[in-house]
């Protein structure tokens, strides 16, 4: 009978053997069903929507109709403040995506030498820019346009300027201003990361380093301490990326929505622009589709190179 | 009680400070110290500059917030701007109290439904293998590679489709699905021993047994973490599109509008800012060390 019964198992198909699993991990799929409804309803259904609405002109008010290509064509032909915007957001991840990371990094990896007491301090002063709320319109005042704005008085006072710059309001200087302020606002979840990362390096690698002939911190970095902590960088790039990519809030908040000339527009700006105010779901849509596939892409790219380092 | 004995060593130790020879860490220049040591202090000042200054300003009567050069610290302290504050919310038509309320309740079901829900699904996914699993934690680790507001057209269609428009849920439901929470959690309690599964299954106890009894009390660290990050978004939501009546706006909008006012609400606005900086940052300042150790293990492949 027992010898019967194994002959049948070791003769199931793949799919019986799948139904038997699913079967047996019923308690599993119970304990996963709110989240994961909830997710595939909030997160990946939308994706697959985006997908399709960006193909048809919708309005909320009539039924969708299918109109091909058109609103990509129109994105990357015909409307010139995307093209603004595209090249905004991109300006934006370049500089503040890197330099953000290198700062959790670097701040990170100073902030580990210190005592604990210190430390602790120090984590909670760079941390806290970015859970402070709205403190950050702070910067409205740092940057007023008037001689009362602490950064134009201050550069009146020591004679590098002799007229206000009105930092929120001239093209010119608008990026900059953003940048500043996404950078005070960056060291995040990747920098608390990382943080986490340099305080479970095993410390005896350091001692076998030093008699192996490591001569100072830089080598020590790059042979030690970065190859032990690959997972958090790993961990901290996707999050850097997918918050340089969408910067809007700050953009909105400082310089105004829309911004004078369009200085400060970025794709997800745009996006709401065409989502909540002009109502053209479909448009939106395939801006937000562009959006997906960039912050996707870059994401893959940055993951295959940070697989090498210290290699 | 314990005494302060002084021994040899301790008077060695102390005088070490002063020693320039004294043992160093390995790989360590005096020189490299020092260059780091100034940079630590330039930037630390650059990040706590506005944070000071908007919780100075709070406490600043209006003459010394027009003050400059602008100083960091109030000469006078005074709580004149909370007071303002509190009066202009008492002639508002809506009472104060209900913007709060219903921060509270957003707030609160949201980082309670997460830190369930996400542990919830977390548990199976870094302790079992069964079919579908690695589609699934896949997906997530997707989901954090683009922004949520690549979905905010199609999530607004899908909440008016479901009835949610001008509800809370609105805004909590798509919170507790937050992957960020499902992903730090599930690598949390992967470094949980598979032994205590074991043991306790041996002793005939179910899932659902070993998920509440074992497992939660385990991840207590990684509860503050979702709590923080959760908190911090919801804390500062002010409904968006999804709801629009007075009576169901959080406080972040009614401080919103306050904010949006002339010069002489200047102290207001300052009070507004502290207000909503030091609830989340004093959340943080008593659990930074349960939430640094999450992220440990925040790591990815």
């Amino acid at each position: 009978m027992a010898a019967a019964k194994t002959v049948v198992n070791y003769q199931s198909t793949w799919f019986q053997r799948l139904i038997r699993d699913i079967k047996k991990s019923k308690h599993y799929y119970i304990l996963m069903a709110p989240f994961a409804i909830l997710f595939f309803t909030f997160t990946i259904i939308p994706v697959i929507m985006s997908l399709g609405i960006s193909f048809t002109y919708f309005n909320l008010l009539e039924p969708p109709q299918f109109i091909g290509l058109d609103n990509y064509t129109k994105m990357f032909l015909e409307d010139d403040v995307f093209i603004i915007a595209l090249k905004n957001t991109l300006i934006l991840a370049v500089v503040t995506g890197p330099v953000s990371y290198l700062l959790a990094f670097v701040f990170a990896w100073l902030i580990n030498e210190l005592g604990p007491k210190l430390r602790s301090f120090m984590t909670l002063i760079f941390y806290a820019p970015s859970i402070s709320g709205n403190a950050f319109l702070m910067w409205l005042i740092i940057f007023s346009g008037d001689i009362h704005g602490y950064a134009n008085a201050f550069l009146i006072n020591f004679g590098f300027i002799s007229d206000p710059i009105l930092w929120l309001k001239d093209p010119q200087y608008m990026m900059l201003v953003i940048i500043i302020v996404q950078l005070w606002l960056s060291l995040g979840v990747s920098f608390l990361a990382f943080i986490a990362g340099l305080q479970s390096v095993d410390k005896t690698l350091y001692e076998a380093g030093a008699i192996d002939g490591i001569r100072n911190r830089w080598q020590e970095l790059w042979f030690i301490t970065l190859p032990s902590m690959k997972p958090q960088l790993m961990f901290g790039a996707v999050m850097q990326i997918t918050t340089s990519l969408a910067i809007a809030q700050v953009s909105m908040q400082l310089v105004g929505f829309p911004s004078v000339q369009y200085a400060g527009h970025t794709i997800v700006t745009h996006l709401i622009d065409y989502g909540t105010v002009r109502f053209d779901l479909g448009y939106a849509s395939a801006i937000a589709t562009i959006l997906f596939l960039i912050m996707i892409t870059t994401n893959l790219v940055v993951r295959k190179i940070l697989r090498r380092v210290g290699e | 009680m314990k005494k302060f004995k002084i021994s040899k060593t301790s008077i060695k130790k102390f005088f070490s400070y002063f020693n320039p020879k004294r043992t160093r860490k390995l790989n360590r220049s005096m020189g490299g110290d020092l260059a780091l040591f100034v940079l630590l202090l330039l930037f630390g000042t650059f990040s706590a500059y506005p944070l000071i200054m908007t919780a100075s300003n709070a406490f600043k009567p209006l003459d010394e917030l027009f003050l400059f050069p602008p100083k960091l610290l109030p000469r006078n302290i005074t709580f004149d701007n909370f007071r303002d504050l509190s009066e202009l919310i008492g002639n508002s038509w809506i009472p104060f109290s209900r913007y709060f309320f219903n921060t509270i309740l957003i707030t609160s079901l949201g980082t309670l439904g997460h830190v369930i829900i996400a542990s919830m699904a977390a548990f199976p996914l870094a302790k079992y293998r069964f079919p579908g699993r690695s589609i699934f934690f896949t997906l997530v680790v997707y989901s954090l590679m683009f922004a949520p507001q690549v979905t905010a057209t199609p999530n607004y269609i899908i909440i008016s489709k479901i009835g949610l428009i001008d509800n809370p849920s609105a805004i909590i439901l798509p919170a507790i699905a937050s992957s960020l929470g499902l992903y730090l959690m599930k690598q949390f309690m992967q470094q949980i021993p598979d032994d205590l599964i074991e043991s306790a299954k041996i002793d005939g106890a179910s899932e659902y047994r070993i998920f509440f009894t074992i497992i939660m009390p385990l991840v207590k660290p990684a509860w503050l973490t979702l709590i923080i990050l959760l908190f911090q978004r919801l804390w500062i939501t002010d409904g968006g599109a999804f709801i629009f009546s007075e009576e169901l706006k959080p406080l972040s909008y009614a401080l919103r509008q306050i904010a949006q006012g002339t010069i002489e609400r200047a102290g207001t606005i300052a009070a507004v800012s502290f207000i909503m900086m030091i609830v989340p940052v004093t959340f943080f300042i008593v659990s930074q060390s349960r939430i640094v150790e999450t992220f440990s293990h925040s790591g990815m492949k």
